[in-house]
């Protein structure tokens, strides 16, 4: 039954580039013309990977394809504050997919969230220099986390992918908390090294 | 503003993840509301999540699903428009000093929030919370008064809004956070002409050391 829909093949580094690129062309055409084509297009994209993450986190099928419609509608009003030198369009929506799982699951909305996103959006006025980083990011991250070693790998993975909380991902790798963070800051540092290079 | 104490590396990449509480993550947000380099920061952590996005499993949708969106679309859906970024030079402040993501909690003002006096020269106000362990509260401490000594049987974490202080891990001024873990005794003295007013979120009720101290905690309660 879960019949993988991936129809793409493995990627190069330029194919991601270039993927990446028109990822945020469909969310350009949507925000400017409301275009349903291009909609689609990324609903076929992210739609099915938004599912398996939020069923990868425990929540039911129905539950997971109600958290899609909720992504996706987020992303259809959301569309013009999308800024392609802020991050790539996966990290836009893995974060609307993230608040979107904390308003389903917790009565306090993910209200700071957003005031974060207004002011970031109000006053971190955009540079040539981010733009460059915001181009080219999508690949550097990928090199960057298959770069870590296994042991950051998993617990990223636990974290980001899965949604557990750091308590959890302590007791499935049966490792102290602390080693938890260390971990985690680790694998943080790395990325933040390698996104720095470009500049 | 000239910040230099900022979030813990594993703090940053818990709140991209989502695994903060709503305390901890209204401490976060207020401090990222503040912390030109930390908004950056958690943009590096957010792309780990964009990366684990694009690896994730892929199960086929319900028939119908983009159908489902569609119709909803075109039962009318308001759409955001752009924002135009402000000039640089207003900061991340907005008017007023309180950071955004603490407004729906306290209001715009300091003034108007009802502090309560918990020992001469100390105020406190509780915030209270939906589906939260932690506890969040502010504190207004008058200028050359101290906190007892204390250490902590969980993590804490402080922002300073208005005001300095120094402890035994340095100078805090507005805008910076102290993001402890449970190890950390301190004792924090305030060194502004003005009261020091500071957001806290503890996991564990503070330990306060001293006989003096520990009779007083049940009455400061925190």
């Amino acid at each position: 039954m879960l019949k993988v829909l991936r129809v793409e093949k493995p990627m190069g580094d330029r194919e991601r580039g270039s993927d990446q690129q028109m990822m945020q062309s469909l969310i350009k055409a949507i925000a400017e013309s409301g275009d349903r084509d291009a909609f689609e297009a990324l609903f076929a994209r992210f739609g099915p990977r938004i599912k398996g993450m939020m069923i990868s986190s425990g929540a039911t099928d129905d539950m997971a394809e109600d958290l899609v419609q909720d992504v996706m509608m987020t992303i259809w009003r959301k569309a013009a504050l999308y800024s392609p030198e802020r991050g790539n369009v996966s990290t836009w929506i893995f974060t609307i997919a993230r608040n979107a799982r904390i308003d389903r699951l917790r009565r306090q909305p993910t209200q700071p969230y957003v005031d974060v996103d207004t002011i970031t959006l109000e006053c971190d006025a955009p540079t040539a220099e981010t733009q460059v980083i915001g181009s080219q990011s999508d690949a550097r991250v990928r090199e960057a986390v298959e770069l870590l070693p296994d042991e950051q790998k998993a617990v990223i993975e636990l974290a980001f992918l899965r949604f557990k909380p750091q308590s959890t991902i302590a007791k499935e790798l049966n490792v102290p908390i602390g080693t938890v963070k260390s971990r985690m800051r680790l694998a943080y540092q790395k990325l933040k090294e390698h996104l720095e290079e470009l500049r | 503003m000239s910040i230099h104490h900022h979030l813990d590396a594993a703090t940053l990449m818990r709140y991209a993840s989502g695994d903060l509480d709503t305390a901890f993550t209204v401490v976060v947000a207020s401090h990222l509301a503040m912390c030109d380099a930390c908004r950056e920061s958690v943009r590096v952590a957010e792309a780990m999540g964009g990366q684990c996005l694009d690896d994730a499993p892929a199960p086929m949708l319900s028939d119908g699903a983009f159908a489902r969106l569609s119709h909803a679309i075109d039962a009318g859906v308001t759409r955001d428009t752009p924002v135009v970024p402000r000039a640089r030079e207003i900061g991340s402040q907005h008017a007023s000093d309180v950071p955004l993501p603490l407004r729906p909690f306290v209001g715009d003002t300091f003034d108007d929030v009802s502090w309560r006096m918990i020992v001469p020269g100390v105020h406190r106000h509780r915030i209270e919370l939906a589906d939260t362990q932690s506890s969040l509260y502010m504190l207004k401490i008058g200028e050359g008064r101290k906190m007892p000594e204390h250490g902590h049987g969980g993590p804490e974490m402080t922002l300073v809004m208005r005001g300095s202080y120094s402890d035994t891990l340095g100078h805090y001024g507005a805008g910076d956070v102290a993001d402890l873990d449970e190890h950390v005794e301190h004792q924090p003295i305030v060194n502004s002409s003005e009261p020091c007013i500071c957001l806290v979120a503890t996991e564990e009720p503070t330990q306060f050391k001293g006989i003096v101290s520990r009779l007083m905690q049940p009455f400061v309660g925190i």
